[in-house]
């Protein structure tokens, strides 16, 4: 199996659907030459201007037309060029996409996928690393993906390109080409809806997604090493459908419930994760639901100085580990 | 005899008796949506009384079941000139469970029929310009004989959605066909706070591709437009951009009162020059029509509109256990 980064894993991905299946087309800002991340680096070659092609600087209509595409039977994948410049696409998302079926009572169905790259930790600034998922979480209709773990990358977003509902898949961009593990070369799909734990442990459970499972994990092994406190990292990876079973049954066993995020932490999607086990599992916890998220300023400072002061990271997922093993 | 000389378009007289038709059940529709909402029966009406001939005289050129149709939320006579029933109308009216529409989730005049393509639209305004679009890049890449007709305000014209729509379709010269039905307001807002052009047709122009103004009370007029932008579309012309400048008859919606903005004079002389009263006045003219004719399509007008009406009171409402189906595919 070759080691890849999360950039390869995503344009693997959506090479092999886009060979399987000639319904699946590709376009958004700059995806003809590649795109600013490269991930479709090579895509006119192979499949041609025709399924791979450049649209104006209109955020809207890339949603919007991926929507008409996908009511008239192909499969689209809109690239949305930052996750930062979504919100003129909200409305197309969250009152078109997410509504078409049910207000239709089943009628029409709009298999689009969404994909644009989100996060900090690259020095982009307050436009160039923003972390949206939460408001799109927050809206029934559409299922939500975070990732940044190559392997899981692949597998989910041929989950996403063959699902028959919109989804939303955020690609962490500090993992594209930080983040290297083995991925298979051959088809395999991995279901939306499922959460991975990607370490065991019986004394806290930690829950996070994106670049964040990344830090939580060596911080993980770190709290192992050096304090023998034993951290379950949690990886979502799905947002919406949330597996909430996965969750709860980890915090039933550990009794302690770590919440980590990139995003500002008021009315974040760990907040969500928080009510829920104070909700369902309160009978098994011993200690505050925590959360560790980014303070409420934007995200992010241009100055490293103040980037790093503010972003959330490996450092301070120990230090959240060590006061709740010690509570 | 002048009659000779009447441009019927290309119809033929059983053709032209059926878009009068479909004129009239249109408005007939839209007065009873309007007399039911206000004996409390609905909750919220919208009328298309005025629009008649920009709706009918556009939508009679579409293939139905072939041709998508986006439409807006006062397309009545688009929907039945596509072939949506006076049932259709009124079960979404009385949002029953049986509503082809929505299932009585949606507000009336939302109208979306699989079958027919027509497309399931919401209420903001515009936001189904670009799905048009993306239907009508299918349609090329897929190499299918298909045009779509999409349906807005003049309200809509302002909108980004709009123009990024416009664009797209422009610089892929898709097989489109953009509908603005200029009645003056969006609400009580007037034209003159819209735009600061005489013709909204005049931004094609900007995105490369023709724009033509037309003449709303005039259903052949529109008929017309619309043909030649269906042909434009089929030969891989690309989109056409057709405004149509009519009226709205009635209030904005149920809950506008449209006296606060408008003068009862301008609403007078609108209606006595509309496009039902002129194409019965032509359609006379070439013998089609008398007054035996004319009664017996009102009494089968209004046969049917009762009908719907008295099938779509007692039709049964959602089952309140269904709310939560087709959130996602099942
Ligand atoms: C984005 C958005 N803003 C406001 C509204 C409220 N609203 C509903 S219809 C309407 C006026 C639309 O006018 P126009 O596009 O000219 O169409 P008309 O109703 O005159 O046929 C407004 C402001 C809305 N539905 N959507």
């Amino acid at each position: 199996m070759a080691v890849k980064t999360l950039i390869e894993a995503v344009r693997e991905a959506m090479a092999e659907e886009m060979r399987r299946d000639p319904r699946v087309i590709v376009f958004g800002e700059d995806v003809e030459e590649g795109g600013v991340f490269r991930a479709t680096e090579g895509f006119v070659q192979e499949f041609g201007r025709e399924r791979c092609f450049d649209t104006p600087l209109a955020e809207s209509a890339i949603v919007g037309v991926a929507i008409g595409a996908s009511l008239n039977g192909l499969l689209p994948i809109a690239e949305i060029q930052f996750a930062d410049f979504i919100w003129p696409a909200v409305d197309q998302i969250i009152n078109e996409a997410a509504r078409i079926r049910w207000r239709s009572n089943g009628a029409w169905g709009c298999p689009i996928v969404v994909r644009a790259p989100y996060g900090a930790g690259i020095r982009g600034g307050p436009y160039h690393s923003q972390s949206v998922e939460s408001v799109f979480a927050h809206v029934p209709g559409l299922k939500v993906v975070c990732v940044a773990s190559p392997y899981d990358a692949k597998g989910l977003l041929k989950a996403a390109i063959r699902d028959p509902d919109p989804v939303l898949f955020f690609e962490h961009k500090r993992a594209y080409r930080l983040v290297r593990e083995e991925v298979p070369e051959d088809d395999y799909v991995l279901p939306l809806g499922q959460a991975a734990v990607k370490r065991e442990g019986k004394d806290i459970t930690l829950v996070s997604y994106g670049m964040m499972a990344q830090h939580a994990l060596k911080a993980a092994e770190r709290a192992a090493e050096e304090d023998g406190i034993q951290v379950e990292v949690i990886d979502l990876r799905t947002l919406r459908p949330l597996d909430s079973e996965t969750v709860l049954a980890s915090v039933r066993k550990t009794g302690k419930a770590l919440v980590a995020y990139e995003d500002n932490l008021f009315g974040g999607y760990g907040a969500e994760i928080a009510a829920l086990i104070a909700e369902e599992a309160f009978d098994y916890l011993d200690g505050p639901v925590t959360r560790l998220a980014a303070p409420d300023v934007p995200i992010s400072p241009f100055s490293p100085a103040l980037e790093d002061a503010i972003l959330p990271g490996e450092e301070n997922v120990l230090e959240a580990i060590r006061r709740l093993a010690a509570y | 005899m002048a009659v000779e000389k009447v441009d019927t378009a290309g119809l033929t007289d059983q053709e032209l008796l059926d878009v009068y038709y479909k004129m009239l059940l249109t408005r007939a529709l839209s007065q009873r949506m309007r007399v039911l909402q206000r004996m409390g029966k609905g909750t919220f009406a919208v009328s298309a009384e005025g629009h008649e001939g920009a709706q009918v005289g556009s939508a009679y050129v579409l293939r139905p079941g072939q041709d998508w149709t986006v439409p807006y939320y006062r397309s009545v006579g688009v929907a039945v000139t596509v072939g949506m029933t006076a049932r259709d109308v009124m079960m979404a009216f009385f949002a029953r469970r049986d509503d082809i529409s929505s299932g009585g989730r949606n507000m009336p005049n939302h109208f979306s029929h699989r079958e027919l393509r027509i497309v399931s639209g919401s209420a903001p305004v515009a936001t189904q310009v670009p799905h048009a679009v993306g239907i009508a890049l299918a349609s090329k890449l897929r190499g299918l004989d298909e045009v779509t007709f999409v349906y807005f305000g003049d309200g809509a014209t302002s909108k980004g959605d709009t123009h990024e729509a416009m664009n797209f379709a422009g610089v892929h010269r898709l097989p489109v066909v953009f509908i603005c039905e200029n009645n003056s307001y969006a609400i009580s807002v007037h034209i003159s706070k819209q735009m600061a052009v005489e013709n909204v047709s005049i931004r094609a122009q900007g995105y490369g591709f023709p724009g033509v103004t037309v003449d709303g009370n005039d259903v052949l007029a529109v008929y017309r437009a619309a043909l030649e932008a269906h042909q434009r579309a089929r030969a891989g012309e690309g989109p056409t951009f057709i405004e149509v400048k009519t009226y709205r008859l009635a209030p904005h919606s149920s809950d506008d009162d449209d006296r606060r903005y408008r003068s009862r004079e301008e609403v007078e002389a609108w209606s006595q020059r509309e496009a039902i009263v002129r194409f019965r006045a032509l359609l006379q003219e070439l013998g089609l029509l008398n007054q035996e004719k004319e009664e017996s399509l009102n009494r089968r007008v209004a046969r049917e509109v009762d009908e719907a009406t008295d099938y779509a009171e007692q039709a049964p409402p959602p089952d309140p256990a269904t709310v939560f189906r087709h959130l996602y595919a099942e």
